[in-house]
């Protein structure tokens, strides 16, 4: 059974190549700076939003705009990876009426585009490094650790949206919506400090990008290497989510085409 | 039947039927499925798309599916290219499948038409390399090299099929499945593709057709279904049952 799943897999991987560079031809389609768009976009979010809040809103965070800057790479990942996996299904509706092919396929695509994304917005993070008074440090090297943990815990949670969003379209809207209050429930633009205590559950301890987000800021931005117990809470909520995303999405992705 | 006929038969449909729950709108919402749920509202009108159907192909045989419009020919030929699941029964297909369904359903109109090729090819479960040594190939099928490096959105539905027909047919597939593609294209088209269909059969292909067309389903087939609403109407060789459906 899994052997024939990894075979099919293999067969199908050169789908996945395709889809994911489909997204970026379609993206910078016509476009004359073409994919370098996927660098000066988040160079110039970047440096906007840190001039907004550093001049703005200021926090008593040393080196504030790289703090955000953190923040925002990881967030806008994860909002990325996760709304477009869920509409995957749909869109690719009249696909899936008319060919066999692996529909997770589809979903996985996503993430892995975001990712491709979010390597392009590191690069510019990079940049903008060079210019703070972060130094750079060997632990600085674990920073592609928490990506691969936020990509787990991305598809997973892509998983399931995409299967339920096939059932119940409100979700796509519903998510929309929660994503905006996520952002600003999670820690990226305010210092963890500044929440009272009688929200700190739903900032800290229920929240799981908060600690995704602690292990990325820890290597990038505090040079400190994340505690062993910090990379086993990352890892198990990457891997809890990812087995759940699978197990939903198995367990619908027949009824799938009753529906679409 | 003996165990010594099943190594003949190349697909094997075992008592499949093909439930749908036809509600009277769609329910898309949590709102809408909350109300209608406390309501009791929630009735599913069943329908048997498909009802007890078992049928085998031999190895390198034509076979033909014939039916008024819902009788189910579409549904079927979906469940054994795989593409939906069914109710209840099952299906065993022994070897490798080329679907010829509604050609080009994997274009993206924005992409080119060279990079639909790879896209349509991977979809269809082909490797990079395979595609790019088989690319001559599609494009002379196709006919289209002149128009190679155009979005597929400013195609006539007529090039995109002709283009869909090409990357479908490249491999030589064991079953290929054919639904009401052979009249895409003009006349010319059409007799290559009849060509390249003879071609696959002296390969000892198989094949499963769906037409309206009974002329071209009685010169090609060998054996014929027949189905009507869903269930087993006639099975035969293609001259008797044609003659009865027609006549009927």
């Amino acid at each position: 059974m899994l052997v024939k799943q990894i075979e099919n897999f293999l067969k199908y991987r050169f789908l996945l190549q395709e889809l994911v560079a489909r997204d970026f031809k379609i993206k910078y389609r016509r476009s004359v700076l073409g994919i370098l768009w996927s660098l000066l976009n988040p160079l110039i979010t970047m440096t906007v939003i840190s001039i907004v809040f550093s001049q703005l809103f200021r926090f008593d965070v040393p080196n504030y705009h790289v703090y955000v800057l953190t923040g925002l790479v990881l967030f806008f990942f994860y909002s990325d990876a996760t709304s477009t996996a869920m509409n995957a299904v749909l869109i690719n509706s009249a696909l899936i009426k008319k060919v066999y092919i692996p529909k997770y396929i589809l979903v996985f695509s996503k993430p892995i585009s975001a990712m491709v994304n979010m390597l392009f917005s590191c690069i510019a993070l990079f940049i903008i490094l060079l210019f703070s008074d972060v130094r750079f440090q060997l632990v600085n090297l674990l920073f592609p650790l928490p990506l691969v943990y936020i990509f787990i815990f991305s598809t997973g949670i892509g998983l399931i949206l995409s299967a339920y969003t096939v059932f119940y379209r409100d979700l796509a809207h519903l998510y929309t919506v929660g994503l905006t209050a996520w952002m600003y429930l999670t820690p990226i633009i305010y210092p963890i400090e500044i929440v009272p205590e009688r929200f700190l559950f739903i900032v800290k301890t229920y929240n799981p990008l908060y600690y995704f987000l602690l292990c990325f800021r820890e290597i990038v931005f505090y040079s400190r290497g994340p505690s062993l117990q910090l990379h086993l809470t990352c890892l198990s909520l990457a891997l809890g989510a990812l087995v759940i995303g699978i197990y939903i999405f198995y367990r619908n992705q027949d009824r799938f085409i009753l529906h679409i | 039947m003996t165990n010594g006929d099943n190594a003949n038969y190349i697909v094997e449909v075992n008592n499949v039927s093909m439930r749908f729950n036809l509600t009277k709108e769609k329910v898309d919402s949590i709102k809408e499925y909350v109300i209608k749920l406390a309501t009791r509202k929630l009735f599913f009108e069943e329908f048997w798309a498909l009802n007890d159907i078992s049928v085998q192909v031999k190895r390198g045989e034509v076979f033909g599916i014939i039916g008024y419009n819902g009788a189910g020919k579409s549904t079927l030929l979906k469940i054994i290219a795989g593409v939906i699941k069914p109710t209840k029964g099952s299906v065993i297909v022994k070897g490798t499948m080329a679907p010829l369904i509604e050609l080009g359903a994997g274009f993206d109109m924005d992409l080119s038409a060279r990079e639909n090729i790879y896209l349509n090819g991977a979809i269809l479960g082909h490797s990079r390399k395979y595609i790019h040594d088989k690319f001559d190939e599609i494009v002379d099928f196709s006919g289209l090299h002149d128009f190679i490096d155009i979005p597929v959105k400013n195609y006539s539905s007529g090039m995109a099929a002709r283009l869909g027909f090409a990357i479908a047919t490249i491999t030589e597939p064991d079953v290929l499945i054919v639904d009401e593609v052979l009249g895409i294209g003009d006349i010319r088209f059409q007799k290559k593709c009849e060509q390249k269909i003879n071609a696959m059969l002296k390969k000892k292909a198989t094949v499963i057709m769906v037409s309206h067309s009974i002329s071209e389903i009685e010169s090609m087939c060998d054996r014929v279904l027949w189905l009507e609403e869903g269930s087993f109407k006639m099975l035969g060789q293609a001259k008797e049952v044609c003659a009865v459906y027609q006549a009927g």
